[in-house]
């Protein structure tokens, strides 16, 4: 990679004289096939934000036209103080980091189980891809409905199975909403992070495993002291790139249980100030909210995402 | 057939023949075990759309039911008269057609980024990805206000439009790592032989990272065929796509378990389809072509 680079950027050192107007055409032709790209994104996602940004300033909700205004903080400080608003911060944080936590730590050993030869290995490998492939509107009314409803889902239907005519039949999303909506995304989520870990797996050095075998390391030794090393970064960017989507998740919460008992997470709560408050003002600071933490993340991933790269070049 | 098949295989056995040690086996069953139980709630979602409603709806379970297509015939309207084909013809346009358009897009922004590269193209790279970090409800609003403004309200271009610019940036990443892997002597030879840049994308470069293309592709079709939120608030009648019509079908529906088990079915397939087509590839398109 980083041979085939070289030449490639050479060109553009070439000397100052005859040969700057060349290389600043060359620099266009060069940026030519970029630009279309690059310009299309910065109109439908950058400029849009700046919208945002400039509504969350203004008082301006469409029930009530005739006090469209500047509004200084006075969102900011109601999307802070309200206590929905701060109740679904919270449950946002619990629900990507409870999912992201528990997806992985399966991810990781699924993807272990995976790592060996055995017969069906593609079969099961797989069936475990299949909960990230379902739509997930449809996995979430799949929960809601076919497994978790209290009269005639598959989970209180095992129940009956195994204690009989008096098995306990909770009614699980009432009684445990939160831990419903977090054991979907765990399923849809697991097989993401086991293929990104499986493929971390794949890609050690087999060689130096074979070496420290024969000197005598025990096998969890060596996945203690080099495979788990070796997978950092694939486990950190299984997280980062799980928690990006999962801080978005609208569907899961939306379906199961339209944010109600205490599972409505930022991106539903916005909507709902949106969609159903129809108020701009508070909906955009909100919004803003929600980039400021996700640029926390965000910096993290670049990070990882970058050092993976640097060693891709290195390569 | 099979006989031949298989006895090649039982006469060179793997280095570690499963079934030799009793751990390597607890390993392969609790493998399978895993296996099963992860895709077990699909299995149930399509028997109990085979099942009638009424054996649907039973506790326990109803597993040997007789099977019947009646959930289906529900779904695509037999009963309730709302057909799902115009949802269904919706995703497929805004899917294949954004699809197009992302691949227009980012495979000559790839080729700047990696085959010639601009100055700075790590940068460029970089902000690709972090627009990918920006929340959708963050720019929903303004989308929706401009949507409005311009009458693109229900207008299926808006969706259009808004999934490639959600796939663009995973698809400039995904073919940057395919198009990095094209030998610089193969380009070299085109230049010599006085081809043009667009004729050596044609018909060198394209060519050669066609595998690439269509896994990217995939991917984008799939994350475009999901998508919920802004269809849901761009979108009414006109331009409901499959998943809004899946939200909207239940809670006029009430609890049909078989229907919704059909509907779901129904609506997932396309995207199982593609999945399973691209599983070798869906690692890299996932993690941003971050990782081979």
């Amino acid at each position: 990679m980083s041979t085939a680079v070289e030449p490639r950027t050479s060109p553009t050192q070439q000397p100052p004289g005859e040969g700057a107007a060349l290389r600043r055409a060359g620099d266009w032709a060069r940026r030519a096939p970029l630009l279309p790209a690059l310009i299309f994104l910065i109109i439908v996602t950058q400029l849009p934000f700046v919208g945002t940004l400039v509504i969350s300033f203004m008082n301006w909700n469409a029930y009530y036209p005739d006090e469209v205004g500047f509004a200084g903080f006075d969102n900011y400080r109601r999307v802070l103080t309200d206590v929905t608003t701060r109740d679904s911060i919270i449950t946002t944080i619990v629900l990507t980091v409870s999912v992201v936590l528990v997806s992985v730590v399966l991810g990781l050993v699924i993807a272990l189980l995976l790592d060996r030869t055995f017969r069906g290995r593609g079969i099961v490998r797989t069936m475990m891809i299949t909960p990230f492939l379902v739509v997930p509107v449809a996995a979430a009314l799949l929960w809601k409905h076919a497994l978790y409803n209290p009269e005639y889902g598959l989970f209180n239907g095992v129940l009956t199975w195994i204690f009989g005519e008096n098995a306990p039949q909770p009614d699980w999303i009432s009684t445990m909403p939160l831990t419903a909506v977090v054991a979907s995304l765990v399923w849809q989520w697991t097989p993401f992070m086991m293929l990104i870990l499986l493929a971390g797996l794949q890609s050690k050095p087999l060689d130096v495993i074979e070496a420290a075998r024969i000197d005598g390391c025990s096998s969890w030794q060596i996945f203690r002291h080099m495979t788990l090393p070796h997978l950092r970064q694939y486990l950190e960017l299984g997280a980062l790139l799980g928690s990006i989507y999962i801080v978005q998740n609208f569907d899961a919460v939306f379906t199961i249980t339209s944010g109600g008992l205490g599972t409505a997470n930022l991106p539903y709560t916005i909507y709902q100030i949106f969609y159903n408050a129809h108020d701009f003002g508070r909906a955009s600071a909100a919004g803003v909210v929600v980039v400021i933490g996700t640029i926390i993340i965000a910096t993290f991933a670049l990070r990882t995402v970058s050092s993976l790269f640097r060693e891709e070049g290195a390569r | 057939m099979t006989a031949t098949l298989e006895a090649p295989r039982t006469a060179a056995p793997p280095v570690n023949p499963p079934g030799r040690n009793p751990a390597g086996t607890l390993l392969t069953i609790l493998a399978w075990v895993v296996g099963v139980l992860f895709v077990l709630p699909v299995l149930w979602m399509v028997l109990t759309s085979l099942h009638s409603e009424a054996d649907a709806a039973t506790n326990p379970p109803s597993l040997f039911a007789p099977l019947t297509l009646d959930g289906y015939a529900n779904f695509f309207g037999a009963q309730t008269g709302t057909s799902p084909w115009p949802a269904l013809l919706n995703s497929l346009t805004a899917s294949v057609l954004s699809t197009a358009l992302v691949l227009l897009l980012a495979i000559p922004a790839a080729y700047a980024l990696s085959i010639r590269p601009v100055r700075k193209w790590t940068d460029v790279l970089f902000f690709f990805l972090s627009t990918k970090m920006l929340p959708v409800v963050a720019g929903l609003l303004p989308v929706y206000l401009i949507a409005q403004g311009i009458g693109m309200l229900d207008n299926i271009w808006m969706l259009i439009i808004l999934y490639t610019s959600m796939n663009l940036p995973i698809a400039v990443w995904m073919m940057r790592s395919f198009l990095a892997e094209v030998p610089v002597e193969v380009l070299e030879a085109a230049s010599i032989d006085g081809c043009s840049l667009t004729r050596t994308l044609r018909t060198v470069v394209v060519p050669m990272v066609l595998p690439g293309i269509a896994a990217t592709s995939l991917i984008c079709f799939i994350f475009s065929w999901n998508e919920l939120l802004f269809a849901r608030v761009l979108t009414a009648t006109v331009a409901q796509t499959a998943p809004v019509f899946l939200t909207g079908f239940v809670t006029s529906q009430g609890l049909f378990l078989a229907t919704v088990c059909a509907a779901s079915v129904v609506v997932s397939l396309p995207v199982l389809i593609a999945g399973f087509a691209a599983q070798d590839k869906l690692v890299q398109g996932l993690s941003l072509g971050a990782i081979k």
